[in-house]
């Protein structure tokens, strides 16, 4: 398939970029039609048959869904007692879990925003469901900040600003408060721009649909979308400007994040690399879980041509480049626990080499500066199975760093006296497990009941490959 | 819209072309003939129908950019007022108009605004949701959303006439030319 590619383009290419090409596998298989595309992403969601190993998947989920409901009815009644989190270490799952969430999301904005604005087209097949994960990972990130207040109905007023009886306003002089905008905007914007992404995709439903439900749902759904010239421009220019905007936030929010953090003055958390460590560190745990996702979708639903070795490649690449950022992060924390002279910052390090928790620091700089490496050989990029596994790696690897950033930050801090341990109980562990099963549950029924790929972007793909309109190529 | 004669009966005339550059072409010289009241419908964005149809650029850009200027006002006035005047608090001994600690959420709603007007005002402008169109009365144009390009010439353009626009369209070379019924 890549030597049709290489042909396409040797009148232009010199025999040495052709030899390039051939080598990088084509960003969509060639051959394909509009109508094909279209055909093999809609028959996914208007196919009356769901395939039994979706009932098993989606089962699992909706189990751990479960968990998730029981885990909220205890911690409601009781209170946030039942956790593990208590003096000394005030923050433990609920952070380590927020923050782990969050930072997932930020492929999804990073792939459907900023790598539109750099016309990237390998974005185009993978940014529709990068953005459903996008949304669903801060779903279940926002739940733990709002549960950890133990009252959420009363939380209300204590986050969001809006005129109450009491005359009460929110501080906002403390980071947490720039967290509840910063990620109440995300979300949003976020869900503004995979519906507007949609739209055009649920006009395409409406019209293949057989069934009179279907019709009539994504008919809804679709506004009335017709395709018109006159609403194309503007939506191509929304589409744009909301690229634009959402390229900045997606680089605030994390930035926002580590300031609950950074602006403290505890040993571990006050420093000045937070931001863009955390920033590369969201991306890189991102895309492992969008590589995590993608690996099963496009083996069950046969979208190889779609989801091709471009984008497990390119993946792997994003991640081996904002992976090696976080590795110098943890250097240089190292660093300057030893160069500031400062005894507190130098024993929050060797607390964290050789304290109670050495093993998980010692795991996640095996997982995140070491077996990274392994992404430099192509053999290993070529490895499907083998990506797999390393991207689950990954993301343990991004859990256990938020857990040695707070955990051990907290648990030995100035004052001898008042260390003390952290363990996380059943109640912790259900809650975490819980919001697995609602990100899966979620991503389940969106991958059965909308386009997990966006059909009218990859049509204009296979124009641009075609090269119909003439236009200056892309590569 | 400078109209004579009876209120049209039907919609317009609707060509069908398989090919983006067919659909170009023909739009192109139907805005040549001076047709003014038409729309083409694609399954794609295509650029260079901008040009093609005439149309002009979209105020779109403009209303973003106030919407985010708005909204960056709206949250520091809100910071500003609530720690200033509606609940000062003191905080390490700060001033009340701590400004660089305003400036996160100043950032935020300045997002905030320009996307809510971006994804507002992009469907308003395009008067959208339209529960009923009556393009939608052509049965082939359930491919405009798959693989087929439509251009309409509607009739309320004043050069628009049943017999002589079809015989345009038809000489267009389109796969086929249907009347648009109200």
């Amino acid at each position: 398939m890549a030597d049709q590619r290489a042909q396409s383009h040797q009148t232009s290419a010199s025999p040495e970029v052709a030899a390039l090409l051939s080598r990088t596998p084509a960003v969509i298989e060639p051959g394909h039609t509009f109508d094909s595309v279209t055909e093999t992403i809609s028959h996914t969601v208007l196919s009356k048959k769901t395939p039994l190993g979706w009932f098993l998947g989606f089962g699992i989920a909706f189990a751990l869904l479960m968990i998730l409901n029981m885990t909220i009815g205890n911690l409601l009644m009781t209170g946030i007692g039942i956790w593990g989190n208590n003096i000394p270490v005030g923050w433990a799952f609920d952070i380590i879990n927020f923050v782990w969430w969050i930072g997932i999301g930020h492929a999804g904005t990073l792939i459907s925003a900023i790598l539109l604005l750099f016309r990237q087209q390998w974005r185009t097949s993978i940014n529709r469901f990068a953005e459903a994960m996008t949304l669903f990972a801060v779903a279940c990130a926002a739940m733990f900040p709002l549960l950890h207040t133990g009252r959420p109905w009363l939380a209300a007023y204590w986050l969001f600003p809006y005129p109450n009886t009491m005359g009460l306003w929110p501080q906002f002089r403390s980071p947490l408060i720039w967290d509840v905008f910063a990620v109440s905007t995300y979300g949003t914007v976020s869900a503004l721009f995979w519906f507007t992404g949609l739209v055009p995709d649920m006009a395409t439903l409406r019209d293949r649909a057989k069934s009179r439900a279907a019709q009539v749902i994504y008919g809804m759904l679709s506004l009335g979308w017709r395709g018109s010239a006159k609403h194309w421009q503007r939506y191509e220019m929304a589409y744009l400007l909301l690229a634009g905007i959402s390229t900045p936030l997606v680089l605030s929010v994390h930035s926002v994040v580590s300031f609950d953090f950074a602006v403290s003055v505890l040993p571990g958390w006050h420093a000045t690399i937070f931001p863009p460590y955390f920033v590369a560190g969201a991306i890189y745990s991102g895309f492992a879980m969008v590589m995590t996702l993608a690996i099963p979708l496009r083996k069950f639903y046969g979208l190889e041509g779609f989801i091709t070795m471009r984008h497990i490649h390119n993946m792997t690449k994003v991640m081996l480049a904002t992976g090696m950022i976080v590795a110098y992060g943890y250097a240089n924390e190292a660093f300057f626990a030893w160069f500031s002279g400062n005894p507190y910052e130098s024993f929050m390090m060797y607390n964290r080499m050789a304290g109670p928790y050495a093993v998980f620091y010692w795991s996640l700089i095996a997982i995140n500066a070491t077996m990274i490496q392994l992404f430099w050989f192509r053999s290993v990029r070529d490895n499907i199975p083998l990506l797999f596994v390393l991207s689950l790696l990954v993301n343990v690897g991004m859990w256990l760093e938020r857990f040695i950033i707070i955990v051990t930050s907290l648990h030995r801090d100035f004052l001898p006296s008042s260390w003390d341990m952290y363990a996380p109980t059943r109640w912790d562990f259900g809650m975490f497990a819980g919001t697995i099963g609602l990100f899966l549950a979620l991503f389940f029924l969106f991958v059965r009941f909308l386009p997990a790929i966006a059909m009218f972007e990859m049509r204009t793909l296979v124009e641009e490959e075609t090269h119909e309109l003439d236009r200056p190529g892309m590569v | 819209m400078a109209h004579n004669g009876p209120a049209p009966t039907i919609h317009g005339l609707m060509a069908e072309f398989d090919k983006p550059t067919a659909l170009v072409e023909a739009a192109e010289k139907a805005r040549l003939a001076g047709y003014r009241n038409m729309d083409a419908y694609t399954p794609i964005p295509i650029e260079e129908l901008n040009d093609a149809l005439g149309l002009r650029r979209t105020r779109l850009p403009i209303l973003v950019f106030l919407g985010g200027v708005l909204g960056g006002l709206g949250g520091y006035g809100l910071q500003f007022w609530t720690q200033t005047m509606a609940y000062p608090m003191n905080v390490g001994a700060r001033p009340y108009h701590s400004w660089p600690q305003f400036i996160p959420v100043t950032f935020e709603t300045t997002v905030l605004g320009a996307a809510l007007t971006a994804f507002v005002g992009m469907w308003a402008l395009n008067k959208l949701p339209q529960p009923y169109h009556p393009v939608f009365n052509v049965p082939e144009f359930a491919r405009a959303s798959t693989d087929r390009f439509f251009l309409c010439i509607e009739a309320t353009d004043p050069r628009f006439d049943a017999s002589a626009t079809r015989q345009f369209l038809t000489g267009l070379h389109p796969v086929g030319v249907s009347e648009v019924a109200l």
